[in-house]
Parts: structure tokens; C-alpha cells; sequence
């Protein structure tokens, strides 16, 4: 247990300290040749919030870890790392999906968009804008998957996607309060801020229709 | 995480006879249950392929009337393609009712029918269990099994399959189309992809090594009220403990498929045959021989109660 915990220690400190994340495999398996690293990584090439990016990574870099400790866009969050909590929702060629549950080597040619690429203070996306005069959270930890997921939530309902509650497959979906309920089932926020979030969807809804 | 090295594959067929001859190497589709159950450690590829890229994608009308599904579909695209919410309601249905919108922009066809079991002991590598380890053992049986499987359960397992999209395929009666390691193809029957546990809870298909899933057919539509029924612990976001994918004719026949009981999407056509007598009769032949625990004996009444709702939406 003891040498377990220097270790995650140990390891803290250097992704504190700088962007090594990658040498990390060959620490945590040291009984592996050196020449592992080395087949175990593999380059990606993809546009993150409208800037080309291009990385070698070990393989195993989910996109969320690629983001954070590579890229240093530490907005995207971890919660759960298992696709159960939606903190690491990013928009990837249109589509929210849970950063922590795909390979970042997975996404070459991929345009990535975080909560960092949506707006900035100055210049905030309206959903952003939205999340703020209706106090959509407390802690903000899951807020930007939030924003994420309720900026691609407006667009799957535009887009004619159905989802759990839309009673009529064939017809015309409406952005109702249940409909952006089920549809952002996948983002859980600890702090209990769902309604101030459904209020702050609905604002950006009634804007844009 | 184990340390696997990565490759993108090219063909179908290249990549059936690379997975076959790899030691273990994998497919990598959507990565929603791969990369979890890679993180714990339950699955260790060594290699890793990648067949994102195979433009398996489509959606296309077939010569016989019916719809032709790509491998790669994401279950997104899938539920909200115009045809399949037309023609086969039902999966639409069932594959909204599961997951969350991230999980399914990124899911894909067939990696949804091959998604492992939800069992809690089989994803705590601290437990004996017999799917993950041969054997060993199964915590679940005696343990908590209250979410887990009620028949087509073995003495060596009794976990469920968890995916929604596949009841519906059951009962749409899809065919899963392959190519195997030698380049060959075939056509499998939904029935026949998925085994009962046995004394082998660690075999799920009837795939060989390395054969790779290419599309899944489906016959021409069936006429009916297409209802997906999820009953689950909360409203949205959970496994089913109990789900009902029903085609109701006017006559009151028709078929039913239900899932969150057994090792596959269970079906039992001679019980469809009872579906004019109501919901009681369906269920008590669906569920001859169930082997529940005393924790998920529950099941069996809430199969009929589920039933019997499906059974009055069809006719309202
Ligand atoms: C939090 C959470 C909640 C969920 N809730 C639900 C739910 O309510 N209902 C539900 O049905 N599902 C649910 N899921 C599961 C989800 O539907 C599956 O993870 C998903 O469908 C798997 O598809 P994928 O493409 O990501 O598969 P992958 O993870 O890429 O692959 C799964 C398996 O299939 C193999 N494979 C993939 N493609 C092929 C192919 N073409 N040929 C041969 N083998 C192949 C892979 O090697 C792997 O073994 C949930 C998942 C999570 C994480
Ligand atoms: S039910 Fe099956 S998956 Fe669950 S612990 Fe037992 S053997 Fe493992
Ligand atoms: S961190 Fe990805 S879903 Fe929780
Ligand atoms: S604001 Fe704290 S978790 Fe959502």
C-alpha cells in the first residue's frame, strides 16, 4: 500500500510540474523493455478548437487526458472517467460525446470543440451566458460538460433526433422542458442545479426559435 | 490501463485476419465498453484495431424490402434515421431508451449486440467469477442479484445482456452479417449470436476468432403498434431491470422480445401465440423454467405487469 501511494505521489507531482504524462507508462510498468514505449505510441493529427493540433501519445491517452495534460485545456473535467457522469462532455465533428471513454489516436482529422473553444469571458457563447444569469450551478465542476452537452442538446432537437420522451417519432420535436430533461440525463451535477440548467436551455431555445 | 499497441484498420476482411492472428488483439468500434472495462483491467488487448474507419456507416434499403445496417452506424443515427422511426419503430424506441446522448453518438451496432454484461461482480476483479475469469467462481449467485438474470441462467452464471438495441433486433428477427478470419462471409440469425452460459459463461457469441460483424439486416417491416417498455430504477440513464420490446397486430397477435431477464434477448414464439389471452398466459410460457434468486424473483411479476401495459397501450 505504502509504495503504492509514493507512487501516486510521485506521479502527482510530475503532472503538476510539466506536460509528462507520457513518460508515465514506462514508470508505472518498469519491468517492460524500453522499446515498448515506443510501439505503445502513436500520433494524432486533429483541430481543437479551431487550432491544428498534433500529438504522439501513449495509446492509451483518452481524448480527455490528450486535452488536459497535453494540451492544457483544463476546462473539460473528470468526474467518474467511465462514461457515468458526462464532466467530460466535448463536441467532436458536431456531436457531444464523453471524452473519458474514446482514445484520443481514435480522432485523427477530428474537429474538437471544449468548453474553452465555445466562448470566453468577454465574448461568451449564449449558452454560457445563459448558465450565468440563471445560476445553472454551485460548484461548477460539471458545468462545462454541461454547456456542452446543452449546446449540442438544442442542435440533436433541431436536427430532428428523438429521444426517450418524444411522443411522436415522425413529427416536428419541440425543445420542452422534458424533452432537454431526458436529453441531458447523461450530465449529472452533484450540486443539484437541474432546474437553473433546464431554465437556462429554455432561454437559449425560445432565442434561437 | 495495459499497455496495448494501436493500429487503424483497412479492410474488413484485413482486419478480421490481423485480429485472428494477433495475440490478443481486438477490435476497437465506438470504445464505450471496451475502454471501461479496459481500465479495470477486465479486458487486456495487447493490440488494439481500430475500425472507425472502414466507412461502414450507411444505412441502405435491401432488395427484399428491408434495411441494411453498417457495423459502424452510431445508435444515434441509427434511431433517428427516417425509415427505421417510419418502419421499425421499435428500435428507435428501445435504442433512445438507452444510455445518454453522449454514450450513444459514439456507440455503434455492433458494438451495442456485443456489449459485456453489467454484472457488478464481474466488473470487481476482488471477486470469483466465472465469466471473467473461468472457474473461479460466481460471487453473484448468492450474493446481489437483484439486477441479474432470472432464466436461460446457469449454475456457473446468471448475469443478463444488457443492451436495449438488441431486444429489438430479436424481435425484428435481424440477421448479422460477418466476414471471418479466411475472408469468408456469413449471415447469422439474431437467435444464434448470443449463447446461454452453460458450463462457459466466458463464451457470449457464436463468432469465431477474429470474425468481425460488417452490417445487420433487417426484413421487411412488420405491421403492428411497435412499443419498447423500459422499467428500470430511474426514469432515464439505467440498465432495464425489466424491458419489453413488443409488435402488437390489430388481432391482438404479434411478437415480443424482453430484456434485463436472461443471457440474451429472450424470445419464446410459442408464447406469442398466447399474446390474444392476455399477458398472464404470454408470460407464464415465456417463463417456464425460470431459476430466479430470492432477490430477482421479482422479475417474473414484473414481466407480467410490464406485459400486460404493453399489451393495453397496443390497444388504446
Ligand atoms: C454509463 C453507461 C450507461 C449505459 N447504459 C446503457 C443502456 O441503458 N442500455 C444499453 O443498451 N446500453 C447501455 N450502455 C452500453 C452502450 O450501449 C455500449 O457501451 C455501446 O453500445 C457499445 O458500443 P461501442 O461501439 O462503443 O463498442 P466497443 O466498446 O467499441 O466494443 C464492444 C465490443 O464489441 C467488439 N466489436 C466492436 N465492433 C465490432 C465488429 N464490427 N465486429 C466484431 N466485434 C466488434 C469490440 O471488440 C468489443 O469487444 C451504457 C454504457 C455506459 C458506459
Ligand atoms: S453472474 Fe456471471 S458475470 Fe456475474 S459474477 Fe457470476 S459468473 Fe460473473
Ligand atoms: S468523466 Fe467522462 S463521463 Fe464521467
Ligand atoms: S454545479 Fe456542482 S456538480 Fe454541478
Amino acid at each position: 500500500m505504502s509504495s503504492l501511494s509514493d507512487f501516486e505521489l510521485s506521479r502527482r507531482g510530475m503532472m503538476v510540474g510539466t506536460a509528462i504524462a507520457t513518460t508515465i507508462p514506462s514508470l508505472a510498468d518498469a519491468a517492460s523493455p524500453a522499446s515498448i514505449a515506443e510501439t505503445h505510441t502513436a500520433s494524432v493529427s486533429f483541430e481543437v478548437n479551431g487550432e491544428p493540433r498534433q500529438l504522439e501519445l501513449d495509446a492509451r491517452t483518452t481524448l480527455l487526458d490528450a486535452l488536459r495534460e497535453h494540451l492544457h485545456l483544463t476546462g473539460t473535467k473528470k468526474g467518474c472517467d467511465h462514461g457515468q457522469c458526462g464532466a467530460c462532455t466535448v463536441i467532436v465533428d458536431g456531436r457531444r460525446i464523453n471524452s473519458c471513454l474514446t482514445l484520443a489516436v481514435m480522432h485523427e482529422g477530428a474537429k474538437v470543440t471544449t468548453i474553452e473553444g465555445l466562448g470566453a469571458p468577454g465574448h461568451l457563447h449564449p449558452m454560457q451566458a445563459a448558465f450565468v444569469k440563471h445560476d445553472g450551478y454551485q460548484c461548477g465542476y460539471c458545468t462545462p460538460g454541461q454547456i456542452c452537452s446543452a449546446v449540442a442538446v438544442l442542435d440533436e432537437i433541431k436536427a430532428g433526433i428523438p429521444s426517450h420522451v418524444t411522443a411522436d417519432l415522425m413529427g416536428a420535436i419541440e425543445p420542452t422542458n422534458m424533452e432537454m430533461r431526458e436529453r441531458m440525463s447523461g450530465n449529472i451535477c452533484r450540486c443539484g442545479a437541474y432546474s437553473n440548467i433546464a431554465e437556462a436551455m429554455a432561454e437559449v431555445a425560445g432565442e434561437r426559435a | 490501463m495495459r499497455p496495448f499497441t494501436y493500429e487503424r484498420a483497412t479492410s474488413a476482411g484485413d482486419a478480421a485476419a490481423r485480429v485472428a492472428r494477433t495475440p490478443g488483439a481486438k477490435f476497437i468500434a465506438g470504445g464505450t465498453n471496451l475502454l471501461d472495462l479496459m481500465k479495470i483491467e477486465v479486458e487486456t488487448p495487447a493490440h488494439l484495431i481500430d475500425v472507425n474507419g472502414l466507412g461502414l456507416d450507411r444505412i441502405e434499403p435491401t432488395a427484399e424490402g428491408g434495411l441494411r445496417i453498417g457495423a459502424l452506424v452510431r445508435n444515434t443515427d441509427l434511431a433517428a434515421d427516417k425509415r427505421v422511426r417510419r418502419d421499425y419503430a421499435l428500435l428507435s424506441r428501445a435504442l433512445v431508451a438507452g444510455a445518454s446522448g453522449q454514450l450513444r453518438n459514439k456507440a455503434t451496432t455492433a458494438g451495442n449486440l456485443l456489449q459485456r454484461t453489467r454484472c457488478p461482480y464481474f466488473y470487481d476483479t476482488n471477486q470469483p467469477c466465472n465469466k471473467r475469469q473461468p472457474g473461479s467462481g460466481c460471487a453473484a449467485i448468492g450474493g446481489y442479484s437483484r439486477p441479474l438474470g432470472v432464466i436461460g441462467v446457469s449454475e456457473a452464471c446468471i448475469a443478463t445482456h444488457p443492451s436495449d438495441m438488441a431486444i429489438a433486433m430479436r424481435a425484428l428477427d435481424a440477421l448479422v452479417e460477418t466476414v471471418r478470419a479466411d475472408g469468408s462471409i456469413r449471415t447469422i440469425p439474431i437467435v444464434d449470436l448470443h449463447t446461454l452460459p452453460g458450463t462457459t459463461p466466458h463464451i457470449e457469441t457464436t463468432l469465431g476468432k477474429g470474425e468481425f460483424i460488417t452490417a445487420v439486416t433487417l426484413p421487411r417491416p412488420i405491421d403492428g403498434t411497435h412499443i419498447y417498455h423500459k422499467v428500470r430504477d430511474r426514469a432515464s440513464y439505467a440498465f432495464a431491470l425489466v424491458s419489453v420490446g413488443a409488435i402488437v397486430r390489430k388481432d391482438g397477435g404479434g411478437r415480443i422480445a424482453i430484456g434485463g431477464i436472461a443471457p440474451k434477448p429472450w424470445r419464446v414464439e410459442a408464447a406469442e401465440a398466447e399474446m390474444p389471452r392476455g399477458a398472464k398466459a404470454v408470460a407464464s410460457r415465456l417463463l417456464a423454467g425460470a431459476t430466479p434468486t430470492r432477490e430477482n424473483a421479482f422479475k417474473l411479476t414484473l414481466v407480467e405487469r410490464t406485459l400486460d401495459a404493453v399489451l393495453a397501450q397496443a390497444r388504446a
